[in-house]
């Protein structure tokens, strides 16, 4: 089974404290200069929707948000086309993205400062189940995959990974680590 | 797009219904055949948008970054989905549910679809149908099958077709109601489906059903077939039927539906339905899709002729067993409750009392409950869908129903369920208390996601619904009842002319800049099925329309008379003091550095910003033209005032003279020598403006250039209160017209 459409979300320091009001012209001074590979089209403002996926920046090839899904605030990576490579390249293709888009935020000023990746939680989806379904086998077919793959970006520091349980949502991991990583950190170690 | 894209289709081999999977399987090779070039692009467009799938904003490949205009590059490049409608751009695709029931298994297929094809919402319309947007056009296949194997079909959501079937969301259960019609708007929808005497209409055609005449719910008078429950005595028995009507609609002029027939017995209902969409697709408008819809037809030949052209082609049509088949199991059909009627007392928190009060009412069976889910802009997340097929199945027979106020009914909850109901929609974010109340704001798509939208509807919604919770607590009933609908552009999907308060969009310039401004729409009855249509009063910048609620809420708090409702409050003060009221509101900003007008709510670009280059800096200058379109505009205005007071002859010349004076100041523009002859006006505007396409909206076409001349054929007969208030509708379309036009010239050559 191959791995597709893979979403990660960086979950933030102090999620109370984050206004995603000034996240709109940030999304669109994005869109102005095409800061990433993908084609950046429109920014969609979900903030009136408890819960929901807050401000999304649309791409063709992928998705970039700051999303409150389950009351869990983060930056969101949506991988909407196909990667064309090994189960690892779509794993670290997606989790690059998410770390370079949060590392910009984390920048950016008209945030001041507020938005902060809380180096210790990431979420990771697959949005296909067709593909991916929630069930064991799923589990068992990718865990050598995940495993691998969080070895490496945690370079073997401890962390804990646990699944999704409930079979309608989609099939995804949450780790936590016993650390703190800067995202900086995770990019370098993803490259080494 | 997805890469299971290939796989859906033997997954669900056998679960999906035969004819939609057949369905489906003919527009994945369209889509193939379209990608090779074999398809030409326009009769793909009318078979994607017979699929429910539609065009975005930005899919001709071109967006305004707020800096430039950016090209959109594609990965497939040139290749269309439609006229100037990229392959890759993303879409919208719309889901009909008819008469807005849904069951549980159904809510979490749309949850999966909003997941893993959109942006994580789904988006209940006003027309109870569900939208994804941003969705790829060769993911639709997919969606569709998904959908299909969950019984819902996307088939005949868009183009020139009937559209959803819609129904009070109360059948079956409302207190008023003569009988249950929702039977009756699943039989017709079924019938109509892919009907061939329904594939060649110039136009859509929307059906809908009222089980009564005094409620809001089915708004049978803006349709183009609206259908409400009757009863009569034949020979002591009772029988049931319909009052039938034709040619409603809102649009940019709102026609109200004319009666057909007053009493359509089931037996007929099917076969009428037939005969009227076999007159609309031999005599509708083809070529001028402006004057397409059945109400242009009805208005052109009359009703008494129409009704005659229906009557005859019923006769002459061939007995079908589909007429009559459905009527013994649709007067048998009977939803049933979960759990058993309660009545106990309804102790809980202030929080639970209020929500009681806003989101909750009695059904005609002792005991039970109508619960509505108010749905912020009507948006509802992925994962609240889950929780609310949850919520559906542990409470109800997942008796589930949409709304054309854009949200989500549960019905036949037990009253004893109440509390632990409202704990498990609060945990899901979906207890908000403010169903039907001024916070519970309708909106189109607007510029955030329509091809077609001017101003930010949904922007300017959110802004409304964030200030007003704020004032909540100090209004009293008589104005938390009131009704706010916002559309992005004058098509009203939004329905303002419906509302108490209604807002469409339209674009101005101000010192020298295109601004994005809302049409105020007031007095509009939303009650006795969209009883009567609001009238325009002024246009206001984006920014300043929430004190333009402020006032009007205020002055109506303290200005109304014992039970005066909204309308009659705005008819009693009349247009005149509405304009004292407002009139500061729609000049320009007294500050000149304040920018805040040339940007929309919820969006930091600049306003058409190709309007602030170099030289154009002429806030202090105004031209001819700016003092001609005033005038229109004025003329517009006096014409409704003269309209209110009975005066239909001379508001219909009123209106005919802004239309003229209006287009005789584009014309200045180019020929400062024109003359204030009529003939020599209109003819030098068709050259002019009209031949060369100058006068076109991107959308509507050169459909407002021909409300000039059709005025203009029109002469001298005599105006009934009817086509004065047409006029009157058709004048202010023009003058904005004659507005947008006048921007995308630029700057004008004589000042």
């Amino acid at each position: 089974m191959h791995l597709e459409h893979v979403n990660v979300k960086l979950l933030v320091k102090s999620p109370e404290e984050v206004d995603l009001e000034p996240l709109i012209p940030v999304f669109h001074s994005w869109i102005q200069a095409q800061v990433f590979e993908e084609l950046l089209l429109d920014v969609a403002d979900y903030r009136h929707v408890p819960a929901g996926p807050g401000v999304v920046l649309i791409g063709h090839q992928a998705n970039y948000s700051v999303d409150n899904s389950d009351e869990h605030l983060g930056v969101r990576y949506n991988r909407k086309a196909v990667v064309n490579g090994s189960n690892q390249d779509a794993l670290r293709q997606a989790m690059r993205a998410s770390l370079i888009a949060c590392q910009r935020l984390e920048s950016e000023p008209r945030l001041e400062g507020k938005l902060r990746f809380n180096g210790q939680e990431i979420e990771c989806f697959v949005n296909d189940r067709l593909l991916a379904p929630n069930r064991d086998a799923t589990r068992e077919t990718f865990q050598s995959d995940l495993d691998t793959f969080f070895e490496k970006l945690f370079r073997g520091n401890e962390y804990s990974l646990s699944y999704a349980s409930e079979p309608r949502k989609l099939f995804g991991v949450s780790l936590k680590t016993s650390r703190v990583f800067a995202t900086a950190d995770l990019l370098a170690n993803l490259d080494a | 797009m997805k890469a299971s894209n290939s796989l859906w289709q033997k997954e669900l081999a056998g679960k999906m219904p035969e004819a939609l999977a057949r369905e489906i399987d003919i527009f994945e090779t369209e889509i193939a055949l379209r990608k090779q070039g074999k398809l030409e692009e326009r009769l793909f467009a009318e078979t994607r948008l017979r699929r429910g799938v539609y065009g975005q904003r930005y899919d001709n490949g071109q967006r305004h970054d707020g800096k430039k205009v950016q090209e959109m590059a594609y990965p497939s490049g040139e290749l269309t989905k439609g006229p100037n409608t990229m392959w890759d751009a993303p879409g919208m695709q719309r889901i009909k549910i008819p008469a807005g029931g849904l069951n549980a298994d159904q809510l979490e297929t749309l949850a999966e679809l909003a997941e893993e094809y959109s942006d994580g919402i789904a988006h209940v319309t006003t027309r109870q149908d569900f939208q994804l947007h941003y969705v790829h056009i060769e993911d639709t296949p997919s969606v569709m099958r998904r959908l299909a194997a969950a019984k819902i079909t996307t088939r005949e959501a868009c183009g020139n077709s009937v559209r959803n079937v819609t129904a009070c969301p109360y059948a079956g259960v409302c207190p008023d109601e003569v009988f249950d019609v929702t039977p009756f708007a699943r039989a017709l929808s079924k019938f109509l489906l892919g009907h061939p005497d329904c594939q060649n209409f110039g136009r859509k055609f929307k059906p809908s059903f009222s089980g009564c005449s005094q409620h809001a719910c089915g708004l049978a008078s803006m349709h183009d077939l609206g259908l409400i429950a009757v009863q009569r005595s034949e020979n002591g028995e009772p029988k049931i039927g319909f009052e039938m009507y034709v040619g409603g609609g809102l649009g940019a002029v709102p026609y109200q539906a004319k009666l057909f027939d007053p009493f359509v017995p089931p037996e007929e209902l099917l076969p009428l339905a037939q005969a009227i969409a076999r007159v609309f697709a031999k005599l509708g408008e083809k070529k001028n899709r402006s004057r397409a819809r059945i109400k242009f037809l009805i208005q052109d030949l009359g009703i008494e002729k129409f009704r005659d052209l229906v009557w005859e082609e019923r006769k002459n049509l061939p007995p079908d067993p589909r007429w009559t088949e459905y009527i013994e199991s649709a007067k048998a059909f009977n939803e049933s409750p979960l759990k058993p009627a309660r009545k106990g007392p309804l102790l809980g928190s202030a929080d639970f009392q209020r929500w009681l009060e806003t989101n909750t009412r009695p059904q005609k069976q002792e005991g039970y409950c109508v619960v509505t889910i108010a749905l912020p802009l009507g948006d509802i997340t992925a994962n609240q869908l889950r929780a609310l097929a949850d919520t559906a199945r542990r409470f109800t027979n997942e008796t589930i129903r949409t709304t054309v106020e854009q949200n989500i009914v549960l019905r036949w909850i037990s009253q004893d369920d109440l509390a632990e109901l409202w704990r498990a929609l609060q945990a899901a974010g979906l207890a908000d208390p403010s169903a039907e109340t001024i916070l519970d704001i309708v909106t189109c798509p607007g510029t955030d996601t329509c091809k077609l939208g001017i101003s930010s509807s949904r922007g300017l919604a959110a802004e409304l619904r964030k200030r007003l919770a704020e004032r909540n607590f100090q209004f009293d009933e008589a104005v938390q009842n009131l009704h706010i609908k916002i559309s992005g552009c004058f098509n009203s999907c939004g329905q303002h002319h419906v509302a108490d308060l209604g807002f469409y969009g339209v674009s101005r310039k101000m010192a020298g800049y295109a601004v994005p401004h809302f049409q105020v729409v007031l007095g509009g009855e939303w009650t006795h099925n969209a009883g009567s249509y609001g009238m325009p009063v002024m246009a206001v910048a984006s920014k300043h329309i929430p004190e333009v609620v402020t006032r009007l809420v205020d002055r109506y708090a303290a200005g109304r008379k014992n039970g005066e409702a909204f309308k009659d409050f705005i008819k009693r003060i009349g247009k005149a003091e509405l304009k004292n009221l407002l009139e500061d509101l729609a000049r320009p900003p007294a500050d000149p550095t304040d920018r805040s007008i040339f940007t929309d709510w919820g969006d930091p670009r600049e306003y058409s910003l190709e309007d602030l280059g170099v030289g154009e800096c002429a806030g202090e200058v105004v031209s001819a033209i700016d003092f001609d379109l005033a005038g229109a505009e004025r003329e517009v205005f006096e014409a409704q005032v003269a309209w209110e007071s009975g005066e239909a002859e001379r508001a219909g010349k009123l209106a005919y003279q802004a239309m003229l004076r209006a287009a005789r100041g584009l014309v200045k523009l180019e020929y400062p020598n024109i003359s204030e002859d009529t003939d020599q006006i209109v003819g030098e505007f068709r050259t002019r403006f009209y031949d060369t396409q100058r006068f076109f909206d991107p959308f509507a076409g050169g459909k407002f250039a021909q409300y000039l001349f059709a005025a203009q054929q029109r002469g001298q007969q005599p105006h009934t209160a009817d086509s004065a208030r047409y006029l009157i509708d058709e004048a202010h379309l023009f003058v904005e017209a004659a507005h947008s036009c006048y921007q995308r010239m630029g700057k004008p050559v004589n000042v």
